[in-house]
């Protein structure tokens, strides 16, 4: 049988992928550009009689994801760039109790109100914990709507086995294009296993009881808690880091570049081929953890960056660390909301070879 | 002979850190002979908050999960609404609740959210050293009210009556107010806990029980005065008894009014 492909916004897919992920609780307030996402969730989170609230904010909301996940059910809570600010106390209570949860950012533009179109300004605050504290989240960032769909969908169990929380750092353009969408297959919440570290169900599971908490007053032990983490991380980067790429290995230029921007230097990487200029693409699919390591071997092929984002210029700081002075790193970046357009990321490119 | 009297087993045997004449100790008793009492220690998860009272994991024995300050009916909502055939027990001081958390209990009220919050009003904050809370009384002195507080002049508010501001809220089927100041009130202080949560494992809608209770390292009296100086200052503002009883069932034996008195 033929797989259905389905036309969906991607913010209704992002939706429909937790759905299937066995999604036992979501938690969100509204806010543009994601409010798709929130209202496919009333509708269907219901309809299969499991738990959807309209929070008082986004601050309540994803407080309410740490006791649902406190519970070890599968929890998530969506929101857009000012509404994740809201939200980073309690992702730095979450990484301190170490608990899952999964939060999409379907970002705008900013700082402060800023606008409601798509934006990448976002970034360091997602791959550098965000909160107070020494903590990361694992990052990942969709080029469109079966990536965003396939991307959450995995996401629930990424952060179950590492309890750490997961962000879908999306932007205003994959929540509202829409495309064709091949969806998971549905899972059922009822088959999860209890968690050993989870409250309740204490005698069932003959356990002693557990206390959810980030709180010890003890350097020595905090120290050692957080320590533990970082082993935690450390291996999370043996094994989870992920990319995509795109004619790289003859290439005399890669450009580097995440999600919407992305799918514009694609377009870009095509036009400077056709015209004959040895252009590739690199697109980390994780953000944190970042793929340094590949990145700098490829630096050392001699190889020249141009980081492509819709924002001043962040990521472009990993892609010089993961560099090391290797090779020449530039900049390629609109902003406010704008999206740049595959002939000026194109102009930029003979710019940078001369041609 | 049968002992009559002793150490509740959802509640360790260990000594508390809490100061001399607090509150604390003793409202932790009452929550742990009711969750006795109901056989619900294996099923019962406390949520505490920000505050002296973060130690409570310390000392009841069964589940618990601390939230951020003040987001705690947030997070208590979460673990309800994903257990709901367990007790979940909100613990908030007044500063969670009343000034940080005001949005978050207001609205967990409001949703009718099934667990049963345990309020303690001390009129103070304790943790941080003696600052002015969102229920301290006017003319009260605090660190940050160093001339006692005065809502007119500086601008600092009158105290708030928690268990009347939420008594308009349709989701809100319990409020009680209780004091543990003297043996009488604490006697009554527990049959409300009890009666909220027994309505709680009805399912019946938010339950909160307020219990006035003494700081008095932070009113900087000893803990005789202070059971006096809440008797005398707190009750007249902060009436006891039943505030709200909407409940639908008729209440058990064991938490009826009369024998409460």
């Amino acid at each position: 049988m033929a797989e259905e492909i389905r036309l969906m916004k991607g913010n209704e897919a992002i939706g429909e992928a937790a759905v299937r992920a066995g999604c036992r609780a979501y938690f969100g307030y509204p806010i543009t550009p994601q409010n798709e996402l929130t209202a496919y969730m009333a509708k269907h989170m219901l309809a299969k009689g499991r738990t959807f609230i309209q929070a008082e904010s986004e601050v309540a909301a994803i407080n309410m994801v740490y006791g649902a996940s406190s519970t070890g059910a599968r929890a998530m809570t969506s929101s857009s760039s000012p509404g994740v600010s809201l939200k980073q106390e309690g992702i730095s209570y979450l990484c301190g109790a170490d608990l899952p949860a999964v939060i999409v950012n379907v970002a705008r533009s900013g700082p402060g109100l800023g606008g409601i179109s798509p934006s990448q300004g976002d970034y360091f605050q997602s791959t550098r914990g965000g909160g107070h504290g020494d903590y990361y989240t694992i990052v990942l960032a969709p080029k469109g709507v079966q990536d965003a769909a396939d991307l959450t969908y995995e996401a629930f169990s990424i952060s179950e086995k590492w309890r750490v929380p997961v962000l879908i750092l999306a932007d205003g353009l994959i929540g509202q294009m829409m495309e064709g969408v091949v969806l998971p297959p549905p899972l059922d919440p009822a088959m999860f296993p209890r968690k050993p570290w989870a409250v309740g169900y204490a005698a069932e599971m003959g356990r002693p009881y557990n206390h959810v908490t980030s709180i010890n007053l003890v350097p020595d032990e905090l120290e050692a808690a957080n320590r533990a983490r970082f082993a935690r991380y450390e291996q999370i980067k043996k094994e989870l880091i992920r990319y995509e790429e795109i004619d790289v290995e003859d290439a005399d230029l890669v450009f580097v570049a995440y999600g919407t921007s992305a799918r514009v230097s694609h377009g870009a990487l095509q036009m400077a081929r056709t015209r004959g200029m040895k252009v590739g693409l690199f697109r980390p699919i994780t953000l944190w953890p970042f793929p340094y390591a590949r990145i700098h071997e490829l630096a050392k092929k001699g190889k020249k960056f141009l980081s492509v984002e819709m924002s001043m210029g962040q990521m472009v700081e990993d892609v010089k660390l993961a560099v090391e002075g290797a090779a020449p790193v530039y900049f390629y970046g609109r902003c406010g909301g704008n999206i740049p357009s595959q002939e000026e990321v194109f102009a930029e490119v003979k710019r940078l070879l001369g041609k | 002979m049968e002992l009559a009297y002793g150490h509740p087993k959802s509640l360790k045997p260990i000594q508390t850190k809490y100061c001399p004449g607090c509150g604390h100790g003793v409202i932790h008793r009452l929550i742990a002979e009711v969750v006795d009492e109901m056989g619900l220690q294996t099923r019962a998860i406390i949520t505490n908050p920000v505050g002296c009272s973060i130690w409570a994991d310390l000392y009841f024995d069964f589940d618990s999960v601390q939230p951020a300050h003040g987001r705690t009916p947030a997070a208590a909502t979460g673990v309800k609404r994903m257990l709901p055939d367990h007790l979940v027990i909100c613990y908030q001081g007044d500063g969670d609740l009343a000034a940080i958390g005001t949005a978050e209990i207001i609205h967990a009220a409001n949703r009718g959210e099934k667990f049963t919050t345990i309020f303690v009003n001390n009129a103070i904050y304790g943790m941080t050293g003696g600052q002015m809370a969102p229920t301290t009384l006017v003319g009260q002195h605090a660190t940050t009210a160093p001339e006692g507080r005065d809502p007119i002049v500086a601008g600092m508010g009158y105290p708030i009556r928690v268990c009347e501001l939420l008594s308009s809220l349709e989701g809100t089927k319990y409020l009680a107010r209780g004091a543990v100041n003297n043996m009488v009130n604490t006697r009554k202080t527990k049959n409300y806990i009890k009666k909220a949560f027994e309505a709680q494992m009805r399912g019946e809608g938010f339950t909160m029980v307020e219990i006035l209770s003494q700081c008095p390292t932070n009113w900087q009296m000893n803990p005789v005065q202070s059971v006096d100086w809440l008797e005398k200052n707190m009750i007249s503002y902060y009436p006891l008894g039943e505030i709200k009883n909407t409940l639908s069932t008729a209440t058990s034996a064991a938490a009826s009014p009369e024998q409460a008195k």
